[in-house]
């Protein structure tokens, strides 16, 4: 019955999406942006910490070779232009001239090398990873890097964004102690913000950087990031004017309407299309009986996603159609069918081996949302008469069970990284699933088919085929079900409508607000 | 006297160290550890990561090892380091200790004057509607629950009226100075102060109007209304001194819990003060910062218990110490 009154509000706020695309007006300079922060961030050197509250601060302060727009399509920030060569195994980058660190020093390709091939190869684990594919960095000239790569490695020109490629001041880290070198506690980058002052428990300031590189940006002077713990103080903080921003997941998603419909209040779903953050259950394919696929189908059809979507997520997000995110390279919607059907599910349920067990479902300690959708999944296992009882935990519990593999299901949501050789094939390779990690493949799934399908997909030189791989990939794991897919998360940014541009990029407000402005009048 | 107090401290130093034993063990039975957790918030990390913060926060050692290094410290009053938030534990909660004090110190020094005033009045004209009223009230706030009364409170005086700030300690990027800073941290402080405070108003309303009671009926004050004493005198000196005793015992026990700081309060009010510090703490499984406020807290509880004993003897000639 509540349905048509949840769509009209759907509707609403995807009419108020609408403007952002456009920019409107001539920006303005001056003005003073405050942006909740949730939770406090343990710090802000985004080398070392890649957590999502250490970015949205750090992406003000630091920047990569590149910025991706809402498709993906990386356009310049510090390289002013980049070539790949014909066999995808050399990519040569030209950085912009006239660029300085926060403290005076000119940044050149000095940095770029130390940043990647000695700085983040020591403390980035994601980074880590992909270097494998990298054989040397070349410095040629003050204003040129060289990436040679061991064989083509589609994702690469992907992975220049602050958070997995920050450009670091080699003057101040070489030779010393990253982890514990006095200045991350003021970091220095290249961005259009300076750090200015962190009281801890209060708040973040940061500054304009006077001398950025690019003509009369920022717009903004300065930027406060407020640190309140209670979600519903941090409606209160929108509602009385303190804030103008709430980055998405900073209220509970019950409050959304509300604040919404606030006066000179925008909303959009925009810019989370990087991180394509996809939400699934686990299922432990190692416990009896979710090691027999019909039970994991049954699983399937019984969870009711559109349910959840518009009771648990105001409509935001969308029905997840197998492995990967709709905002990810190489996605493919026509999978094979995975809809909401109860009648399917008791059947397939009657030919398995599902001997009345109670399935232990680990729900995600994230806030309310999460809490009321484990509630809902254990009402719609019970609806084709499957046993079920939730276990609880607090968030470093959570991690513990996951890494443990104590569990039946249990939800999770993941961000892709905008491929899926960087984000999605972690969570499926047959050999990537040893217990101790919450992030590898901890439904232990193993289609040894699957995984030299991976392997080859990541290397192909040619996107068109890679495209191809992946279909097949998408469809075959699809109808394995070695998880519950359940919805690509929307995350809505609330914020004022005289705020201008919060999103401008596939990354949101963790690339920082360097197009940002505030209308006067 | 003094030998009484000196063999308190004695035991209290014991104390002291078995909380910290029995808190080490309880945060280590919980599961997961702070390395995991920043792992976790990540969203990414590989055995290497994980093994590198863990080697950095002295996870790899045996617990015991860890135990007799936190130990070691702790007896030469060294709390440690947070390696989660890259900063020594007593600078922390150094930070954080001023502005708990200064909401729980309000709050205890409102409440308990307004519990035993409001208290005395109820009990003066028991059955009227003055005590009826009283009565009531303490009742309401007794078993509202805090953090309700908390929302409310910000929903009412910030939102709707606009009266005073919902939350924070002070107005931030405002940069006032001298007057006008305090008078900004007072406009801060009125909502979680009176929050906090009202709860245990009741209680000290609640208790000196039933000790009072009790009191009213002993002999002595029936010898003394015979003396043709005055109802206020016989009020004052007589029946409230001895009504005292048991708000004390109550009072010193929450005394003790300033330096805990309000964890509901803080968090709701954001407000920057150590019961918040260690309610992240927990969730963040930051041992050393646990462990440091459970220190502190520990340390004062014991302290105020001791006053307390003071202040008996003090208020009723009666109570001898001996140790």
């Amino acid at each position: 019955m509540l349905r048509p009154i949840k769509l009209a509000a759907a509707a609403l706020a995807l009419a108020l999406a609408g403007p952002l695309a456009a920019q409107d007006g001539t920006p303005q300079a001056g003005g003073t942006l405050n942006v909740v922060i949730q939770p406090e961030p343990p710090g802000l050197m985004i080398g070392l910490i890649q957590n999502g509250p250490t970015q949205m601060v750090a992406g003000d302060i630091y920047e990569s070779l590149l910025r991706y727009d809402h498709d993906l399509k990386p356009s310049p920030q510090l390289a002013k232009s980049w070539e790949i060569s014909e066999d995808g195994l050399t990519y040569t980058f030209m950085l912009q001239e006239g660029v300085t660190f926060h403290d005076g020093e000119p940044f050149t390709s000095a940095d770029v090398k130390f940043s990647v091939d000695v700085f983040l190869r020591e403390s980035h684990s994601r980074m880590r990873t992909y270097l494998t594919h990298v054989k040397s960095i070349e410095t040629p000239d003050d204003m040129t890097v060289v990436f040679t790569l061991n064989q083509p490695f589609g994702p690469f020109i992907g992975i220049f964004e602050p958070g997995t490629a920050p450009m670091i001041p080699k003057h101040i880290y070489e030779g010393t102690e990253f982890a514990s070198n006095e200045a991350n506690n003021t970091p220095i980058g290249t961005g259009p913000f300076k750090f200015e002052e962190w009281e801890k428990g209060s708040f973040i300031h940061l500054v304009k950087n006077e001398n950025y590189y690019m003509e009369s940006k920022p717009y903004l002077d300065e930027i406060y990031y407020h640190v309140i713990p209670d979600a519903a103080s941090r409606a209160v903080a929108y509602e009385t004017g303190k804030v103008d921003v709430l980055p998405g997941g900073s209220i509970e998603n019950f409050e959304v309407p509300r604040i919404r419909d606030m006066e000179n209040t925008c909303i959009t779903d925009k810019g989370w299309e990087f991180f394509g953050p996809l939400s699934w259950m686990w299922v432990n394919n190692n416990n009896k009986p979710l090691d027999d696929v019909k039970v994991r189908q049954a699983i399937m059809h019984a969870v009711d996603r559109e349910f959840a979507k518009s009771a648990l997520w105001n409509d935001l997000g969308k029905l997840a159609t197998g492995p990967i995110s709709s905002s990810t390279r190489f996605y493919d919607g026509d999978t094979p069918d995975i809809s909401y059907n109860p009648e399917m599910a008791k059947q397939l349920l009657a030919e398995s081996s599902y001997d009345g067990e109670t399935i232990r479902i680990l729900g995600l300690p994230y806030g309310e949302t999460w809490s009321r959708w484990a509630e809902a999944v254990k009402q719609n296992l019970a609806e084709i008469g499957m046993n079920a009882e939730l276990i609880p935990a607090d968030v470093a519990g959570w991690n513990q069970k996951i890494s443990d593999r104590d569990f039946d299901l249990a939800f999770t949501y993941l961000y892709q990284y905008g491929d899926p050789a960087l984000g999605v094939s972690r969570t499926y390779l047959g050999d990537n699933a040893e217990p101790g990690s919450p992030w590898n493949n901890v439904a232990n799934y193993q289609n040894a088919e699957v995984d030299a399908m991976w392997n080859e997909a990541a290397l192909m030189a040619s996107p068109a085929d890679r495209k191809a791989a992946y279909k097949t990939i998408q469809d075959k794991i699809v109808s394995d079900v070695p998880n519950i897919w359940l919805l690509e998360l929307g995350f809505p940014t609330i914020y004022r409508c005289n705020v201008k541009n919060p999103i401008s990029t596939a990354l949101g407000v963790n690339d920082g607000f360097r197009d940002t402005w505030i209308a006067q009048d | 006297m003094t030998r009484f107090i000196l063999g308190r401290l004695v035991k209290a130093v014991f104390i002291l160290l078995a909380i910290l034993v029995f808190n080490f063990f309880l945060i280590h039975a919980a599961p997961g550890d702070p390395a995991a957790v920043m792992a976790g918030e990540a969203g990414a990390a590989d055995a290497k990561f994980l093994a590198d913060l863990r080697a950095r926060f002295g996870l790899d050692q045996p617990l015991y090892v860890q135990l007799w290094i936190y130990l070691k410290g702790a007896v030469q009053l060294d709390l440690g380091y947070s390696f989660r938030q890259q900063m020594s534990v007593a600078e922390l909660i150094g930070d954080r200790l001023p502005a708990t004090l200064l909401l729980t110190g309000v709050a205890f020094a409102v409440s308990l004057v307004l519990g035993v005033v409001a208290g005395v009045a109820a009990s003066a004209r028991q059955g009227s509607w003055g005590d009826t009223a009283i009565s009531t009230f303490a009742l309401l706030f007794y078993a509202t629950p805090l953090f309700w009364v908390a929302l409310m409170a910000s929903l009412v005086f910030s939102v709707w009226l606009g009266w005073l700030p919902g939350f924070g300690y002070s107005t931030i990027g405002a940069g006032y100075t001298g007057m006008a800073h305090v008078l900004d941290v007072a406009t801060h402080l009125v909502l979680p102060a009176s929050t906090l405070g009202l709860f245990f108003m009741a209680i000290y309303m609640r208790m000196t109007r039933a000790s009072m009671l009790e009191v009213s009926r002993l002999d002595f004050v029936k010898t003394a209304r015979a003396k043709g004493l005055k109802r206020s005198v016989i009020q004052r000196r007589h029946i409230l001194r001895n009504a005292l005793l048991p708000v004390i015992t109550l009072a010193g026990l929450q005394a003790g819990q300033i330096f805990g700081g309000a964890i509901l309060t803080e968090t709701v009010f954001a407000w920057p003060g150590i019961g918040r510090l260690m309610f992240e703490a927990i969730s963040q499984r930051d041992y050393a910062v646990i462990l440091g406020v459970f220190y502190i807290s520990g340390a004062m509880v014991l302290l105020f218990n001791l006053i307390t004993d003071v202040v008996y003897v003090l208020i009723d000639p009666r109570i001898r110490l001996t140790s």
